[in-house]
């Protein structure tokens, strides 16, 4: 079985985010990681192929991004992933991103497609829902567990009150969330070492529109200042509350 | 992906002077660090037990022997890469790095340097996975700055080596499954052999009651009519200069580590000044305190600088042993001095283990001992620039 991991290259979670005007991110001093859901999807892509080794015969990872991508790619490498392949484009919107996976995934031939639910920049929860519609393939969103049994892949997902296991058909795509993995996996020294010789093939990006277009971003306004009011002036809570508030 | 709060002071973006390889292994590192030492870490310290179950950790990591061939067992990187390691253990205690400093440098570097090839394929693989735990015994009771005075001396009988002597000092000497003796042959030459548990006649004591690297065992080697297999001897090792070469390794892994030590103690105690108000005011806006903290940020800016040239200067082997002296002297120093300077800024929060600052400043007095103190460090000095060894 093939293994492809999407993986998308986002700021790190603790970054105070700041726009150049109202339509650009302001990249300055930005830490770039890989999208957690990704990260832990290759997690697990890695441990499956450690626990099965006559299963699981390669492990790609896909990026759709430009050269400065490529440091998150080499750790996705790092971790253990056989080889990548980067789409030379800036990924700007998620059928834009979805398509020219699609694209590649067409000429290439994977089992199982790892997508994050969502990615931790712009929270779109598209790329998933798109590819497997685009590519006409099985899909299973929500994905929190992954395992093979008996030759047979099983898939499991939270639903409401337990968990739902699936027997799936390969190929298919995992929209994976939480529980997917504990923890991602940390590079050792050695494998760090060895993803500098690991194939990275970077291939032009298909003739494909972006269909949405960003107008502007607004920043959420300022709390205000916190005001205190005691035992005594209740009156002038309740007053508060509901000419300045309107909450009451 | 790390929750830490842990912010990695770069005032002068030193981080432009690394590859984008060196910091996926920093940040590797440090993710580690923040994953499985820094929540044990207290516990170990206060209840003086080294973890031992880190060992297995830092051996899967591969931060034992990182410089070391990969047809060794090691991961085959520069030596900017090995000084990121240690900076990071050390940002998570002083003795989780140590650990790594005997095991790479004064263990893993003086097979692979002076051993045979049957021994660096028997030893180096197993101590790069911490399959074998390893230590360095030079120091004795009676000889530490001094140590070409030792009197640990081995006698040929033949077929093997009759190993006689006492050893101090030494990290991990109860739990290592070999230990790297120096002792004096019959012409007085300092070598280096190879010694393993439960040969007769070797015992290891532990040393007790350490206010410091308390996470780390520290103990004797006493070696009583020992007989040590003549192909334990490494060939290569010829004087006092084989032991110096390892603790040059070790030292050069110091300078950098200390740094991690040092950051963290910055980081705690900026984050502290932000966060704590007296006489309605946070105690970062007094100018004593900013005085504290603008001094700790541009000594941390001068170390990291030191460490990072010394670091191209050994990528490009030359590097000498007196500019490893001044770097480990320098940034020794620098890390204890902030450790004491944010402690109290801090207050009578910085005495307790709900910060890791006391810790590191305990460690450190190790730390500014061992390797060479710091007062025969700046003899080094001296010596290198004037050609007039003071020390002797
Ligand atoms: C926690 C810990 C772990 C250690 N681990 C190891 C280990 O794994 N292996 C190992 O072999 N050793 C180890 N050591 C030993 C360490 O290297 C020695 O402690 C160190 O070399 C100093 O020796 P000493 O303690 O005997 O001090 P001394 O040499 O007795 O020095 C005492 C004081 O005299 C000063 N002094 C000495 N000579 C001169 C001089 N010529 N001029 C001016 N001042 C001088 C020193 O600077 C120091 O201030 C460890 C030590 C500690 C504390």
């Amino acid at each position: 079985m093939k293994i492809l991991v999407c993986i998308s290259d986002v700021p790190d979670t603790t970054t105070k985010i700041k726009f150049a005007g109202n339509k650009e991110l302001d990249k300055a001093g930005i830490q770039w990681i890989i999208n957690p859901w990704d990260e832990l999807s290759l997690t697990r892509a890695i441990e499956l192929k450690e626990a099965h080794p006559d299963k699981i015969e390669n492990i790609t990872v896909i990026n759709v991004g430009t050269t400065a991508s490529e440091p998150t790619i080499r750790k996705a490498l790092a971790m253990g992933a056989d080889n990548a392949i980067r789409v030379d484009s800036e990924p700007k919107e998620a059928y834009f991103v979805a398509a020219q996976l699609a694209e590649v995934i067409k000429s290439k031939q994977f089992d199982i497609v790892f997508t994050g639910l969502d990615s931790a920049d712009y929270n779109g929860s598209t790329v998933g829902g798109m590819l497997a519609e685009l590519l006409d393939m099985t899909s299973v969103s929500a994905v929190s567990g992954i395992n093979i049994e008996d030759g047979k892949v099983i898939v499991s997902r939270e639903i409401d009150g337990g968990t739902q296991k699936l027997d799936v058909q390969t190929p298919f795509i995992a929209v994976v969330q939480k529980g997917i993995a504990i923890d991602p996996r940390i590079p050792a020294m050695r494998g760090i070492m060895m993803a500098r010789t690991k194939p990275l093939e970077v291939v032009a990006p298909a003739n494909i529109d972006n269909l949405t277009e960003i107008v502007e971003y607004e920043m959420p306004q300022p709390k205000g200042k916190c005001r205190k009011f005691t035992e005594e002036n209740v009156n002038e809570l309740v007053d508060v509350l509901h000419k300045e508030a309107k909450l009451i | 992906m790390s929750a830490s709060q842990y912010k990695h002071p770069d005032y002068y973006l030193v981080d432009e002077l690394l590859t984008e390889e060196h910091k996926i292994i920093r940040d590797s590192v440090r993710d580690w660090v923040n994953r499985e030492v820094k929540p044990i870490i207290e516990e170990a310290n206060q209840k003086h037990q080294a973890p031992m179950h880190l060992m297995k950790m830092m051996g899967e990591i591969g931060v034992f022997g990182p410089f070391i061939p990969q047809e060794y067992g090691g991961a085959g990187l520069d030596y900017i890469s090995y000084g990121l390691i240690m900076q990071e253990l050390e940002r998570g205690d002083s003795a989780v790095r140590s650990t790594a400093s005997v095991q790479t440098s004064l263990v893993m570097y003086p097979i692979y340097a002076f051993g045979s090839e049957e021994q660096k394929k028997k030893y180096l693989p197993k101590l790069a996975k911490a399959d074998l735990i390893g230590c360095f015994g030079l120091t004795e009771p009676n000889h530490g700055s001094d140590p070409g005075s030792m009197k640990t001396n081995f006698v040929d009988k033949g077929d093997h080596f009759l190993l006689n002597g006492s050893k101090m000092w030494i990290t991990n000497s109860t739990i290592a499954d070999i230990a790297i003796v120096w002792a004096k042959d019959e012409e007085g030459i300092v070598r280096g052999l190879i010694v393993e548990k439960g040969m007769p006649g070797f015992t290891a004591p532990e040393t007790h009651g350490k206010w410091s690297l308390r996470a780390s065992v520290t103990g004797e080697l006493v070696f009583d009519d020992v007989k040590v297999p003549k192909e334990n001897l490494m060939p290569k090792t010829k004087g006092l200069k084989s032991p110096l070469m390892c603790l040059n390794s070790a030292r050069y892994g110091i300078a950098w580590g200390v740094i991690g030590a040092a950051c963290e103690c910055y980081d705690t105690a900026l984050r502290y000044s932000l966060e704590r108000k007296q006489f309605d005011r946070f105690i970062g806006s007094f100018q004593l305190q900013q005085k504290k903290l603008a001094e700790m940020i541009t000594e941390i800016t001068k170390a990291q600088l030191l460490a990072w040239r010394l670091g191209v200067l050994k990528n490009e082997g030359k590097e000498t042993a007196f500019h490893v002296s001044m770097a480990k002297r320098n940034n020794v120093k620098m890390a204890l001095d902030i450790a004491r300077e944010s402690r109290q800024v801090l207050g009578a929060m910085g005495i307790t283990s709900d910060f890791p600052i006391m810790r590191h400043m305990m460690n450190l007095e190790s730390v500014i001992t061992y390797e060479g103190t710091h007062d025969v460090h700046l003899l080094i000095t001296g010596h290198d620039i004037t050609g007039i060894p003071a020390y002797k």
